[in-house]
């Protein structure tokens, strides 16, 4: 087990590096070895979630240097909740996938940027080196910027350009706060730097360098006042890159690190830096109420599904700025929710696009559930799992949410997110309205092939059995989870004690 | 391109790569490195594609190439990471620290190795970039 974090990265890098040569000999060959590689992090990344102990992290240390001076990586609870997450949607979108990317060629490259940006996302989430993260931040963000613009159509192009452009702005203000930051405390160890930042006097420099980190941190999460390449993005990438990218991208680079910066390394709690969180609550309650209005009136199935994202993005950051523990379990379990949901929801208009061809839903006549019975399914069941009805898992994440707001005493944030889940309903159901049902479909066409039905499948098996064992998973996964972030600055000693030896 | 060109190319070409090489090997000791070597390295190759031209056929067989050359720059410099793991117990630990002179071009342990990794994988990156530059035209047009 001491050994996992390095394989998390070493395994899909080297997979990631094997499979253009791979795929210039066999192209299946190519595909068996991504799907291995990905299964083998899955297996490794259950293992971690499951059977790791909570207060035990696991530090690994890059040439057995010890803490402050080598680069470490510092799995807890919450990196292998994370790790899990990222694992399970990468591995099914990959298998959506292996049909999806016949109408693509080169998709030898597909598979070496889909590998190198999971080496990026599980980075990320394990690192405990704030310079290290800004590396593997780039390394996904490459990887999805070219993913983005795959296709290699003029639309296309203009999106990951774009995405590119406000990316790279949003990795300077990171890159300008690490310089900062490094200027100020000559570390860049997380651990060591929550130690300096605890004696360090809260001057405006100070908070200059949290507000340049929260503006980098949101871009790449996508919140509202910096959400103007999401709605680009998403539809001109490929369906299984968007499944990853609206699924778990844009939590592990954004939400995730702002979360880890903000709780563990700054040490900030509701009580003693309100001002942060009302930041935080703000941003959250904005992205969900213009998300969700901007949803409404859309007519491309993903580009829907994209303004779907910010708002559900949203309900994660105002749980983070309520800060209790039940908003943080809520928030948890809303990552998972909306990572299993969304990616099920892309992966479906995924599908529709490969038999049918077409995006935009005012040409659909209805019917489509007759000839696509799987994939309607599936769709129907995971857009009522992100509108939060009650069997699913999102019942359950955005009634913590609502619960830790009215139990802080946030009761407009409170109704408002019970509102707009009713509005996430109305825009969800709109395509079911406008695709799915209805009795004259669209003739000839056939239900998707094989692998992709059973990935959209598994999903919502994923959905269900979350939401009927979610107080078996609360106290497994969780509440281990917020207990990381609640615990604040003690993750410092946990990595110093462990880094060092002691 | 001109005689003039052409000659100082073939004059000049060997040397670049062998500058190249050098700033790659002695990465450990002097300025320089894996990056700064492959980068100049690769300059070498595209003068000489530059000065003398290729075929569309040459273009394509180059671009595998440096494809493969790439992709194998990559898997080495994580094998050198990996004997760390698996010989020495932790990933990227220095596999022979003492052996050879200190300052001499034999020192230094791993840290030669994955400098010739990364040189091998840069030349062929920029290489590539250089190829797909060449050898594609966009048009936009809406």
């Amino acid at each position: 087990m001491e050994t996992f974090p390095v394989l998390l990265i070493a395994i899909p890098l080297g997979g990631a590096f094997l499979v253009p040569i791979l795929y210039k000999a066999w192209r299946r060959l190519a595909e068996i070895v991504a799907g291995l590689c990905l299964a083998t992090v899955l297996a490794l990344s259950i293992y971690l979630a499951f059977f790791l102990v909570p207060g035990k992290p696991l530090v690994y240390l890059f040439g057995n240097w010890p803490v402050p001076l080598g680069i470490a990586f510092a799995v807890d609870k919450l990196s292998s909740l994370m790790l899990l997450i990222v694992s399970i949607l990468a591995f099914f979108s990959y298998l959506f996938a292996i049909r999806y990317m016949d109408q693509f060629t080169g998709a030898g490259k597909f598979y070496t940027l889909y590998l190198l940006m999971l080496v990026g996302m599980n980075g990320v989430v394990m690192t405990g080196d704030l310079f290290n993260m800004f590396v593997f931040m780039e390394i996904a963000g490459l990887a999805a910027y070219a993913l983005v613009a795959f296709g290699t159509k003029p639309k296309e192009l203009e999106a990951g350009f774009k995405y590119m452009v406000m990316g790279e702005i949003a990795s300077l203000m990171i890159l300008l706060a690490i310089a900062l930051i490094y200027a100020a405390t000559s570390t860049l160890n997380l651990a060591d730097l929550s130690r300096a930042f605890a004696t360090m006097d809260k001057t405006p420099g100070f908070y200059f360098v949290v507000i340049l980190l929260m503006f980098g941190f949101s871009l790449k999460a996508g919140l509202v006042p910096f959400h103007f390449w999401l709605p680009d993005a998403y539809p001109s990438a490929p369906a299984p890159v968007t499944a990853v990218l609206s699924g778990v991208f844009t939590k592990a680079l954004g939400v995730y690190a702002m979360a880890r910066i903000l709780f563990n390394v700054y040490g900030f709690s509701r009580a003693s830096s309100p001002e942060v969180f009302n930041a935080l609550l703000i941003l959250g309650l904005v992205s969900i109420v213009v998300g969700g209005l901007l949803a409404l009136p859309q007519k491309d199935y993903k580009r829907l599904l994209a303004y779907s994202s910010i708002s559900q993005i949203g309900y994660i950051v105002l749980a983070l700025g309520i800060g209790n523990e039940f908003a943080l379990i809520g928030a948890f379990a809303h990552i998972l929710s909306h990572s299993l949901g969304k990616g099920l929801l892309f992966l479906t208009s995924g599908s529709v696009v490969y038999r049918v061809g077409e995006r935009d839903i005012t040409k659909f006549t209805g019917g489509l559930g007759k000839q696509m019975p799987w994939t309607s399914l599936s769709y129907n069941l995971g857009a009522l799992s992100v509108a939060g009805m009650p069997p699913f898992l999102g019942f359950f994440s955005k009634l913590f949410i609502i619960l830790g707001a009215v139990k802080a005493g946030f009761i407009v944030p409170a109704v408002v997110a019970g509102l707009f889940a009713v509005v996430t309903l109305g825009y969800l159901l709109k395509i079911t309205n406008k695709v799915f049902w209805g009795k004259e479909g669209i003739k000839g066409i056939k239900e998707s092939p094989f692998v992709m039905v059973f990935a959209m499948v598994c999903l919502v098996v994923l959905l269900v059995a979350g939401g009927a064992f979610f107080f078996w998973l609360k106290p497994h996964l969780l509440q281990p989870a917020a207990d990381v972030l609640l615990k604040g600055t003690e993750y410092a000693d946990i990595v110093f004690r462990i880094g060092t030896g002691g | 391109m001109t005689p003039i060109v052409k000659v100082v190319v073939r004059l000049v070409g060997g040397f670049i790569f062998l500058y190249g090489c050098y700033i790659v090997l002695y990465g450990h000791l002097s300025p320089g490195g894996g990056f700064a070597g492959g980068a100049i390295i690769a300059a070498g190759l595209i003068l000489s594609r530059l000065a003398f031209g290729t075929t569309a056929k040459q273009e394509k067989s180059a671009s595998i190439s440096s494809s493969i050359f790439e992709s194998t720059g990559g898997l080495l410099f994580l094998l050198v990471g990996l004997l760390g793991l698996f010989v020495g117990g932790y990933f990227f630990i220095n596999l022979f620290p003492s052996f050879g002179t200190q300052g001499r071009l034999v020192s230094a342990g791993s840290i030669p190795f994955s400098n010739i990794a990364i040189g091998i994988k840069v030349a062929a990156a920029i290489l590539s970039i250089f190829l797909v530059l060449a050898s594609t035209k966009y048009i936009f047009k809406e």
